[in-house]
């Protein structure tokens, strides 16, 4: 899983709550607060756990996929990354590994021109990403990232034929990433502000998709307001809610590294707890010892 | 050939397989043969494959029988499915490998040289290792087990000889093994696979053929991180892993000529290590001398040598020592010289008990 998915995490069910104990690495966060915001997962929704590196997700899903095949699962693995992982020897490695071992998987590029200051100029000499698809011998499709009624059939029809026919496939959805690469970066020093505003307001998939559920009288400006209103204040008060519980305790920090704790572990734990008595101040406050 | 013959002359590795009487009495009654390394590597992957219906074996040329025939014959029984080649990739291979394991399958992977192991390091060091942690324990790869010869050949020069082992053992989360002998080998490959961590288990290329022993022929696992003294002493404690043992052993032996007694332990496992039976020898011996191929700088030897310096500095009656590969690339006309050879580390254990 990559770290630019939060959406499917949220339409499998992931609550604002399991996102914001995440954010303040509390000690209902699953991963024990070990690592950085948005690296979620969730075993109940399939959701494998995010790691920063980029690209490395992608031959465990074909693995995963070689998995679901050879139990005869209805099912298909699917992976997400950017344009920037492309590059990585990561990305190459799984699309041949797919389209050789035959796995159920669907590669999903967010094409959204940018890595972090790098554009897809300087990325890639290539027509984007879909043509490398045929080169591996898989099938692939480009879509309009920003329609969201065409990402979902593309999809829909991608894990038909993943799952019927035991095959990879590559979709390549091209969009714009209007914000910034993280909060700790201004995308304005590499790329022009108006070029920004332009996505943001001419292209903006989320407007787009109004537009269309509004033009069927399904939904109104009322049902808008209310729903905005409604969702600030829910996740208003899961990150209340979720900055008040404590940090995980110490122990957690020596556990799973191995499915037992190692007797270096054990010996590194006694020592640290010594430590710790010695000089309470060096440590925060609210991680229970 | 040459170089082979003169490194392990006489030795026919006696020595290397030790049990208690009882064991060896209770061995007696079960059926077992004398076989090369490569073919009680080749039993325990019959076994994994046998008894865990979800477990694959996989790699570069694995399907015919591997470039060390370790894998012969499990395609014909197991079927391509679950015996296979894969595109020439390492980090794919080992990629393919964790998210097999992450679904609860038990995924043996073969890196046909330790020497190319380096493409998968991404995989192995910040995803393989990192899986259970990361996720609290959501998701973990322990069916993961990458093999791959390592070591000295004779011939091999820079890409057919290395010995990486070193890299993987500053990783949390890895498991480190190196066999011995066949036995060993058998039982200590068996207990990586069936073991609920992701390990790298290193094969002495140069004793697949050339070690041969009685291996039973059923299951059996070795415990991991579990050392084991394999000749006792009381003058100095001798540690390595691998075929190093062989090596110290014919020092041994000669030192033995010398009145000197030698305690040599096999470390087994390198991660996580067996500190406690290393400390017990030393604490008897007072001197300490650890040897591997690896250069010398860095190696896992230096983490040995600067825990013991710590756990046992005043049961020690000479500086801690190590004989180890030099530190340059691995040579090809100059192995001899490159090597920790018998000689060096009989010299330097005469220099550490007459300190």
């Amino acid at each position: 899983m990559q770290y630019r998915e939060p959406g499917v995490l949220l339409w499998r069910g992931f609550t604002l709550q399991e996102f914001t104990n995440q954010l303040f690495g509390n000690k209902y966060d699953y991963g024990k607060g070990r690592q950085m915001p948005i690296h979620y997962g969730s075993n109940k929704l399939n959701y494998v756990t995010i790691s920063s590196t980029i690209a490395t997700q992608i031959p465990h899903a074909v693995g995963a996929a070689y998995s679901l095949k050879m139990d005869k699962k209805n099912a298909c693995a699917v992976t997400y990354f950017g344009d920037g992982g492309t590059s990585e020897g990561d990305f190459h490695a799984a699309m041949n590994f797919a389209a050789v071992m035959e796995a159920p998987v669907i590669f999903i590029c967010r094409n959204n021109g940018w890595a972090i200051s790098t554009p897809t100029s300087e990325q890639f000499r290539s027509d984007g990403i879909a043509v490398r698809g045929p080169a591996y011998g898989m099938r692939s499709i480009r879509v309009d990232g920003n329609d969201a009624l065409a990402i979902y059939s593309t999809v829909h029809a991608a894990r038909e034929m993943a799952i019927n026919e035991r095959r990879p496939i590559l979709i390549e959805t091209l969009t714009y990433r209007v914000g910034h690469h993280s909060t700790s970066d201004d995308s304005t020093k590499y790329r022009p502000a108006d070029e920004i505003e332009h996505w943001r307001k001419a292209r903006d998939p989320v407007t787009r998709f109004r537009k269309w559920v509004k033009k069927n009288g399904w939904w109104n400006d009322e049902d808008e307001s209310a729903l905005r209103n409604d969702v600030r204040k829910k996740v208003l008060n899961a990150i209340q809610v979720a900055e008040k519980v404590e940090k995980p305790p110490l122990a957690e920090l020596f556990t799973d590294v191995y499915d037992h704790p190692s007797s270096n572990l054990g010996e590194q734990e006694r020592l640290l707890r010594e430590t710790v008595k010695r000089h309470p101040k060096d440590y925060p406050i609210d991680v229970p010892v | 050939m040459t170089n082979l013959l003169w490194r392990f002359r006489g030795l026919a590795l006696r020595g290397l397989c030790t049990s208690s009487a009882a064991a060896a009495v209770e061995e007696s009654k079960k059926s077992k043969a004398a076989v090369n390394l490569f073919s009680a590597i080749n039993q325990a992957l019959h076994i994994a494959l046998e008894s865990d219906p979800r477990t694959y074996v996989f790699g570069e040329d694995v399907s015919f029988g591997g470039v060390f025939r370790c894998t012969t014959g499990l395609a014909d029984r197991f079927g391509k499915h679950r015996v296979f080649n894969t595109p020439l990739c390492e980090q794919g291979l080992v990629g393919f490998g964790i998210g097999l394991a992450a679904m609860g399958n038990r995924a043996i992977v073969e890196i046909q040289f330790a020497d190319y192991i380096y493409p998968a390091f991404d995989q192995i060091v910040n995803e393989a290792a990192k899986f259970r942690y990361r996720s609290g324990s959501q998701f973990n790869c322990g069916g993961l087990t990458i093999r791959a010869p390592y070591g000295a050949v004779g011939h091999g020069g820079h890409y057919h000889s290395q010995s990486p082992e070193a890299f993987f053992c500053h990783v949390p989360g890895l498991k480190v093994v190196i066999p011995r002998s066949p036995r060993e080998a058998k039982g200590l490959l068996l207990a990586c696979i069936r073991d609920p961590n992701p390990t790298v288990f290193f094969e002495p290329k140069w004793l697949y053929r050339l070690a041969v022993e009685e291996v039973p022929e059923h299951d059996y696992v070795l415990p991991l991180s579990q050392a084991e003294v394999i000749r006792q002493g009381t003058d100095i404690t001798l540690i390595a892993w691998g075929a190093q043992l062989a090596v110290m052993e014919q020092a041994c032996v000669e030192a033995e000529k010398d009145g000197i007694s030698c305690e040599l332990i096999d470390l087994k496992t390198l991660i996580p290590w067996d500190k406690e039976t290393v400390e017990a020898s030393v604490r008897k011996t007072g001197k300490l001398l650890v040897s591997h191929e690896a250069p010398i700088t860095g190696g896992f030897g230096a983490e040995i040598c600067a825990s013991i310096a710590e756990s046992c500095f005043l049961r020690l009656e000479a500086p801690v020592a190590r004989v180890c590969g030099l530190d340059t690339p691995f040579p090809l006309v100059y192995e001899p010289f490159y090597m920790p050879t018998k000689n060096k580390i009989l010299d330097t254990i005469k220099a550490t008990v007459n300190y």
